[in-house]
């Protein structure tokens, strides 16, 4: 049941805060991120500065980079993702324990960049892995990466966690797991996951030759 | 410094006899001439350049290739008509880069052909003379298709194991997968015209178009889920909503 508003600001001027368990359970669960422990190119370097003094993620509750996808809830996929990398980094979402969160930061990792046209990389890991923050850039500045955190954040405090509307992670029917790619003889096959990627289609006019 | 290819063309001529190696002028701005050996004495020529006094190339810093596809191949695939045709077989070549790091010199450009871009694309391996050649070969083997015969691991080291191409090749074409991009120009319009939706819901190759929508199942559901995101976010920001700047009188 959610809480009035009104009544959580009345409260609050008086010192008390009125709350939900769903609200708190959100709150906590927002301020204690733990990315995952990979780069993949030169937007790494991005995200190691995020990590440090200067620009200091541990600000935002998300400052332990664990070494292991069983310890970690949120995937920074930072850099290009080769067609050669691809599986491991599918297999690395599946190992992740629930809920999990991908954040796709920089080109590469949101459509190849650069690369998109060339035969050795992925073009974009939305094709795989269900992403829930993009950031563009190449590479995008640290803020950026702490803007693109915060705004997982705010996702995760509009989280149900019950009810019909609730979060994927909170229905015991949906499955965690996506396929892994394999390597097929020209691409990865299938060479996108068409349960989770389905790019708008511009209709054509018949007359357009 | 640079070294003179000639000079040292006259040096292996005398060393090694069974070698027929050509001096290949540059007449570009760089000059940089270079030497072109046989298959055949390949090797023995590199371990001469090697430790030969005077000569003491002792490092390989680049081996790489280049893809020389025959006349009609060429012009199916735009290679820029400035660039002289090979004979009418293709060939695939192989580029060294040799220094002397004791006496200071390079590069020594030496190159080797192989007999045409299908069966006949073998070179010996210089990986026995220079260590530094293992990975290169490996890469030229993966990108060009050059089988270094003699190589102790001849593997490809960037694509995948199951990969079955040569991507560098000149008339490599890469997989069909179009992806859908709001404004598509030039040669990726072209191959979008291939993939567009016509308004009966098939795509003119005869695969059913992708749906309509960004694949949501429920767009009412996100709708719900959106608002209170665009309510925070309105919250946050420092200028209010037009409606309420009328306020003021």
């Amino acid at each position: 049941m959610a809480v009035d508003p009104d009544l959580q600001e009345t409260m609050r001027r008086a010192g008390v805060h009125v709350t939900s368990f769903e609200q708190l359970i959100d709150w906590g669960r927002s301020n204690s991120l733990w990315p995952l422990q990979f780069g993949l190119a030169c937007c790494a370097i991005e995200m190691i500065a995020a990590t440090m003094a200067r620009y200091d993620m541990a600000r935002f509750g998300a400052e332990v980079f664990r070494p292991s996808p069983r310890q970690a809830d949120l995937m920074i996929v930072a850099g290009t993702v080769t067609k050669k990398m691809a599986p491991q980094v599918v297999r690395l979402y599946n190992q992740m324990a629930e809920p999990k969160y991908v954040i796709a930061m920089g080109a590469c990792a949101i459509s190849g960049g650069p690369f998109k046209e060339g035969y050795n990389v992925l073009k974009g890991i939305d094709r795989f892995v269900p992403v829930d923050i993009v950031i563009p850039g190449c590479p995008p500045r640290p803020e950026a990466l702490l803007d693109g955190l915060m705004a997982l954040q705010t996702k995760i405090r509009q989280e149900k966690l019950l009810g019909p509307n609730r979060a994927r992670h909170a229905s015991a029917s949906i499955p965690g797991d996506v396929p892994v790619p394999i390597f097929g003889p020209h691409d990865l096959e299938p060479s996108a996951n068409r349960a989770i990627w389905n790019p708008p289609t511009i209709p054509r006019k018949p007359d357009v030759a | 410094m640079n070294p003179e290819p000639a000079v040292i063309l006259e040096q292996i001529r005398a060393a090694v006899p069974a070698a027929r190696p050509v001096l290949l002028r540059n007449p570009g701005p760089a000059g940089q001439d270079s030497i072109l050996l046989d298959t055949a004495s390949a090797q023995d020529v590199f371990r001469f350049l090697k430790t030969a006094p005077g000569l003491e190339f002792d490092l390989l810093s680049n081996l790489t290739g280049t893809d020389w596809p025959e006349p009609a191949t060429a012009h199916s695939v735009g290679v820029p008509p400035e660039i002289p045709p090979p004979p009418a077989q293709g060939f695939l070549e192989v580029v060294c880069h040799l220094y002397s790091t004791l006496r200071r010199e390079g590069p020594l450009v030496v190159r080797m052909r192989t007999a045409d871009r299908a069966e006949g694309a073998h070179l010996p391996t210089l990986t026995p003379v220079y260590r530094s050649a293992e990975f290169q070969e490996r890469e030229v083997f993966d990108l060009f298709g050059v089988v270094f015969e003699g190589h102790p691991d001849l593997r490809r080291i960037l694509m995948w194991d199951e990969f079955h191409d040569f991507p560098m090749r000149r008339d490599y074409v890469a997989p069909d997968d179009y992806e859908y991009e709001p404004t598509p120009h030039e040669a990726v319009w072209e191959r979008a015209k291939e993939h567009y939706a016509v308004p009966d819901g098939t795509s003119e190759t005869g695969a059913p178009a992708p749906p309509q929508s960004l694949g949501l199942a429920d767009e009412a559901a996100c709708e719900a889920a959106c608002s209170p995101l665009r309510e925070e976010r309105d919250r946050l920001s420092p200028n209010p909503p037009a409606s309420d700047r009328e306020v003021t009188p």
